[in-house]
């Protein structure tokens, strides 16, 4: 069954959105329009790739977040952080600092996201082997690619591995934790530092999953920017020693490009960025990258390092991360790692709830339900596409004269919505000369009725 | 009924794709099965790209219908000597330049008997070939 309603976590802020076209023109599913000077979403096309809020001029996009006080009206209270999280951060901030930074912040517990990854090897091994028939296996990592494949790549869901993401695993067998240690459940509190708007659209309302073992959700820039204040003041009273696991180098990687196809056995390859990812899902639809066993797709330039919540260089997030990983090499071989891992204990616990449901498709791109309606739909749409400019202006609010044609077909703009055309509809019909000069003689002759 | 046609040029495999991402896009628009996009869409590419790879021009024309997407490529070329041989897999003429670029593998026509429900091929060899495939979409 195709999910009707979706959370997203992007807002515009209609006080500060001025109405230009900056946003509409790098949606990469057309999913906003100018309506009354200011910039609509439309919800079931939104992928929360967060592309807009990196394009606004005047950062009228924001990214909804739980109240940080919500953590409060919980017994256990654990910040389950990205590692990209520790990468914000100066080199010279220790991680067991950043760690009792957080905990000064309210809350019991830390535990980063990805200790969920170590499980995630096996699994995805296990998958891509089992299931020989789906070429390539494409990752279930990155939410908004999920979402992309879903609207716009619709024969694609079948590829997408049906395991959830690091972040639900690290979350049940932390939970399942603390369980153990006495806490009841409704004492729990989990609460995910995302980096993006994408992870908090796959909370909200899950893809594959009735629910979300996370409580709430609190943004990377927050947290960040609550401990490093902090650390800058210098008034830290107290000094939370925090109970810490080391990520292992497999799981620190895991969220930076590479980091999945790296443990994967076959022929693999990781994509970032969404142009990228776009351009590939179409070779793949095509049948002309076939002979890959797993993919690995995420939306942001350099993978979660590059998410629109973090406040760092995405460079230099990675780096930090890269060097992590090689001093626990370093410090496992001097006998300085003891590697008793929450993740392993719970193992077999978290592997029983590894799988999520199938991927339903849910084609932003179809005219109409039924093919004879669409086929006079799209007639319509070829038809006004000769009366208009396709010089894809943005003055109509849309994303390009093709998008309004299809607008003006399925009812949700006029065709005196396009600037040009309400020059020659006016009563004085005149040729727009002062267009010509930029736009090119002979131009807009066709759009004179 | 609408009918669609695009001009293929030879040797430019920079562009070899975009006609079959275009009709995609558009049986997409028409609510398809994603199944039977996949399949159409294997069969459409792999038949532009053999004009790419082996013609010196050619045209794709999509017929689409409420029962069928009917394809049909035109092209002058060097034409297929021997039909038969040409659809088993793993036999190909592409040059050792064609095949660097990724394509060429010999798979091309049985990939699109494979991912099609009617596939005829004419060749005249030194004139050129016609392919026609058709998918039932009812």
């Amino acid at each position: 069954m195709e999910q009707k309603s979706f959370h997203h976590a992007l807002k515009i802020l209609d006080e500060i959105c001025y109405g230009c076209t900056h946003c509409i023109k790098v949606c990469p599913t057309e999913a906003l329009r100018i309506k009354n000077g200011k910039a609509c979403l439309i919800n079931d096309r939104c992928i929360d790739c967060g592309e807009c809020m990196n394009a606004c001029p005047v950062d009228a996009i924001i990214i909804e977040q739980d109240d940080f006080n919500d953590i409060f009206k919980y017994k256990a209270r654990v910040a389950l952080v990205p590692s990209v999280l520790i990468g914000q951060f100066p080199r010279h901030h220790s991680s067991r600092k950043i760690y009792s930074g957080i905990m000064e912040q309210g809350f019991t517990n830390v535990y980063e996201a990805e200790h969920g990854a170590s499980i995630l090897i096996e699994q995805i091994n296990k998958y891509v082997s089992v299931h020989s028939e789906i070429r390539p296996v494409i990752s279930s990592f990155c939410p908004a690619i999920v979402r992309l494949i879903q609207v716009r790549f619709p024969s694609l869901t079948d590829n997408i591995m049906l395991l959830k993401a690091p972040l639900d695993l690290a979350a049940i067998s932390f939970k399942n934790e603390l369980i153990e240690r006495g806490y009841k459940e409704e004492e729990i509190g989990i609460f995910y530092v995302t980096p993006c708007a994408a992870k908090i659209a796959a909370i909200k309302s899950p893809v594959g999953e009735l629910y979300s073992p996370i409580t709430g959700v609190i943004n990377v820039d927050l947290l960040f920017n609550k401990v490093y204040s902090g650390f800058k003041k210098e008034e830290r009273a107290s000094c939370i020693v925090p109970e810490k696991e080391q990520l292992r180098p497999e799981e620190m990687g895991w969220s930076l490009t590479g980091g999945e196809s790296k443990y994967i056995k076959g022929r693999c390859l990781s994509i970032d960025g969404i142009n990228n990812a776009i351009e590939f899902l179409e070779q793949i639809e095509n049948g002309s990258a076939t002979n890959f066993d797993f993919i690995e797709v995420r939306a942001c330039d350099e993978s979660c390092a590059g998410g629109i919540l973090t406040t760092s260089n995405r460079f230099l997030t990675t780096e930090r991360l890269r060097e992590r990983a090689t001093k626990y090499i370093e410090d496992k071989s001097q006998g300085r790692i003891i590697d008793n891992q929450t993740i392993d204990k719970h193992k077999e616990f978290v592997e029983q709830q590894v799988s999520i449901y199938a991927i339903e498709p849910r084609s932003m791109l179809k005219l109409d339900e039924d093919m004879e309606m669409a086929m006079q739909k799209m007639k319509k749409i070829s038809s006004i596409m000769k009366f208009l400019p396709k010089i894809d202006c943005g003055g109509c609010g849309t994303h390009s004269c093709k998008t309004l044609a299809e607008d003006i077909v399925q009812g949700r703009a006029k065709t005196s919505d396009c600037i040009f055309l309400q020059n020659t509809i006016s009563s004085a019909p005149r040729k727009p000369e002062k267009a010509e000069k930029i736009w090119g003689k002979g131009r807009f002759d066709n759009i004179i009725p | 009924m609408m009918e669609f046609k695009y001009e293929i040029e030879g040797g430019d495999f920079s562009k070899a794709g975009t006609a079959s991402s275009d009709v995609k896009k558009i049986l997409k628009q028409l609510n398809l099965a994603p199944g039977l996009i996949k399949k159409i869409a294997v069969a459409m590419y792999e038949a532009e790209v053999n004009i790419v790879a082996h013609a010196y021009k050619g045209t794709m024309s999509v017929i689409i219908n409420a029962e069928n997407v009917r394809m049909l490529f035109e092209d002058e070329g060097p034409g297929i000597a021997d039909i038969d041989k040409a659809m088993q897999e793993g036999f190909s003429t592409a040059s050792e330049e064609v095949r660097q670029q990724g394509f060429g593998a010999g798979m091309g026509l049985s990939n699109i008997k494979k991912n099609s429900d009617y596939l005829s091929i004419n060749s005249t060899v030194g004139k050129g070939t016609i392919v026609e495939i058709i998918t039932n979409i009812k």
